[in-house]
């Protein structure tokens, strides 16, 4: 059995993607007002500190998005099922989208803090090889016209490239490294804490709304690419 | 064997000899082998396109020599970095190569029909890409020598380095070789999925050239070419598992 039964778009996921949406601009907007006006400025970096609580959540929901995207290649490459197809595309979309911004924010951030807009960090580095990695699958996914092997290839170049992260990490780490040292809620003030954890809220009901619409537009378009062609010679008009 | 032209009279039908029974199926080590030398045979048979991969790698280099300027210093700390970059854009030729003749004549769905065994198909020519890589990687050295005039007293050393990184960039580079031989912007494609893949190859390789090329005073390139082998022992039996489901339909 491969890729038997193309699934239907569901006619309750948009509602469900429309509320998580809804969710998420209501909590990324207190998170932003906290983190913005009422949490006070970090003591050595001062205002610039506040782009923190749009960096760590979306770092943290990068990384989530390219592992549902790792967990639904498995899927496809092992059951074969169009519908974790479908989530495979809408998840490395989205993991694409969040590491570059990720890259941006970091530059950002860097340029007053480092005094550099780049620097060959291991989670930076990493994070730019990821992101070039899954752009070359979604590339990948865009020559491919065959929908079995578009599938199959993209689902075997994403169990890859998601198997080289630690080793990108590691290998940038002993190459070079000068990043912030890793925080904890224990080492973080409770005001700094909240509106962290706000938006990293926040960023996920956004990102799975966003993959529940994607995947339901992406089974839509595989819908219409497997059906029966139109028969070739039909009698237009009555002209023979 | 020659057919009559023309049967002289109508004759009673002929009692054809009963059919040999079909060879045994050859197992998956004799396949690898089988599939390993027909992939080196079908490169001696083109040589001048291997030839024309290690031209274009020492075109490479000259091309990145003049990156650097006339500064013998500068020449000399850069060579590692340049070897491995002229390696890295040599292998995508040699990689997509190995696949021509597979694609063009559909000769793997005939492979498949045999029926071989799709993982002794891919060992065999990952192994041959590894071989025609690391010649590639040697034919280059005489010219970085010239060019960049680095130190040769760890040469040896040198060449384990070249053997881990091109098996490296074998193992991944076969399987997507495999893929964008099918497809029709192949040559986007396979440097667009292999480069950012062999990120840490490149990193490992070219510390660990660079530390015998220069002088390793702290013994640091043990610790890079581990990270080489870390790379292949993962890739190696990954890309094995995985490249049935890149050629089979």
């Amino acid at each position: 059995m491969a890729f038997d039964a193309l699934p239907q778009p569901s006619v309750k996921a948009p509602k469900v993607a429309a509320g998580l949406i809804a969710a998420a601009v209501v909590l990324l907007g207190v998170g932003s007002y906290i983190g913005l006006f009422v949490a006070p400025p970090e003591h050595f970096m001062g205002e610039v500190q506040r782009i923190m609580y749009v960096h760590v959540p979306t770092a943290w929901n990068a990384m989530l998005a390219l592992t549902f995207a790792f967990v639904s290649a498995l899927f496809v490459a092992f059951k074969q099922d169009w519908k974790w197809d479908a989530r495979l595309e809408a998840w490395l979309e989205i993991g694409v989208v969040l590491s570059f911004l990720l890259c941006m924010q970091g530059s950002i951030w860097a340029k007053p803090t480092w005094g550099v807009w780049w620097d060959w960090d291991p989670r930076l580095t990493t994070t730019a090889v990821l992101c070039f990695a899954f752009v070359g699958i979604l590339a990948l996914r865009r020559f491919v016209e065959d929908p079995v092997k578009r599938a199959t290839w993209s689902a075997v170049a994403t169990i890859v490239a998601y198997v080289d992260v630690p080793i990108v990490y590691f290998s940038v780490k002993w190459w070079n490294s000068l990043h912030q040292t890793q925080s904890t809620p224990q080492t973080v003030s409770s005001a700094m804490v909240t509106p962290l954890r706000i938006n990293a809220f926040g960023i996920l009901f956004l990102m799975i709304g966003l993959a529940i619409l994607r995947s339901q537009l992406a089974r839509r378009k595989l819908a219409s690419e497997m059906a029966a062609p139109l028969p070739e010679t039909a009698n237009v008009g009555g002209v023979a | 064997m020659s057919l009559p032209m023309r049967s002289p009279a109508p004759v009673a039908p002929v009692e054809h000899a009963p059919l040999p029974a079909p060879a045994p199926i050859a197992g998956p080590f004799a396949q690898l082998a089988a599939a390993f030398r027909k992939d080196l045979l079908l490169s001696w048979r083109s040589r001048a396109q291997a030839m024309a991969v290690v031209v274009f790698g020492a075109t490479a280099l000259l091309l990145l020599s003049f990156a650097v300027g006339p500064d013998a210093a500068s020449l000399r700390r850069f060579a590692g970095g340049f070897l491995w970059v002229a390696l890295l854009f040599s292998s995508t030729l040699a990689l997509a190569e190995s696949f021509r003749a597979e694609s063009e004549q559909k000769a793997m769905e005939g492979l498949l029909l045999l029926p071989a065994n799709p993982v002794s198909l891919y060992y065999g020519k990952a192994l041959a890409n590894w071989l025609q890589l690391l010649l590639v990687g040697v034919g280059l050295l005489p010219i970085l020598i010239v060019l960049y005039d680095p130190d040769l007293t760890r040469l040896p050393a040198l060449a384990g380095i070249l053997a881990l990184g091109s098996a490296a960039l074998s193992a991944p580079g076969t399987l997507y070789a495999g893929m964008a031989s099918q497809v029709r912007a192949q040559q986007v494609l396979l440097p667009l999925l292999l480069f950012p893949l062999v990120v840490p190859v490149l990193l490992a390789a070219v510390k660990a050239s660079s530390l015998l090329l220069l002088g390793d005073p702290m013994g640091q390139a043990g610790s890079w070419a581990l990270l080489l082998a870390a790379f292949n022992g993962i890739y190696w039996p990954l890309c094995g598992l995985l490249f049935s489901k890149v050629i089979e339909e």
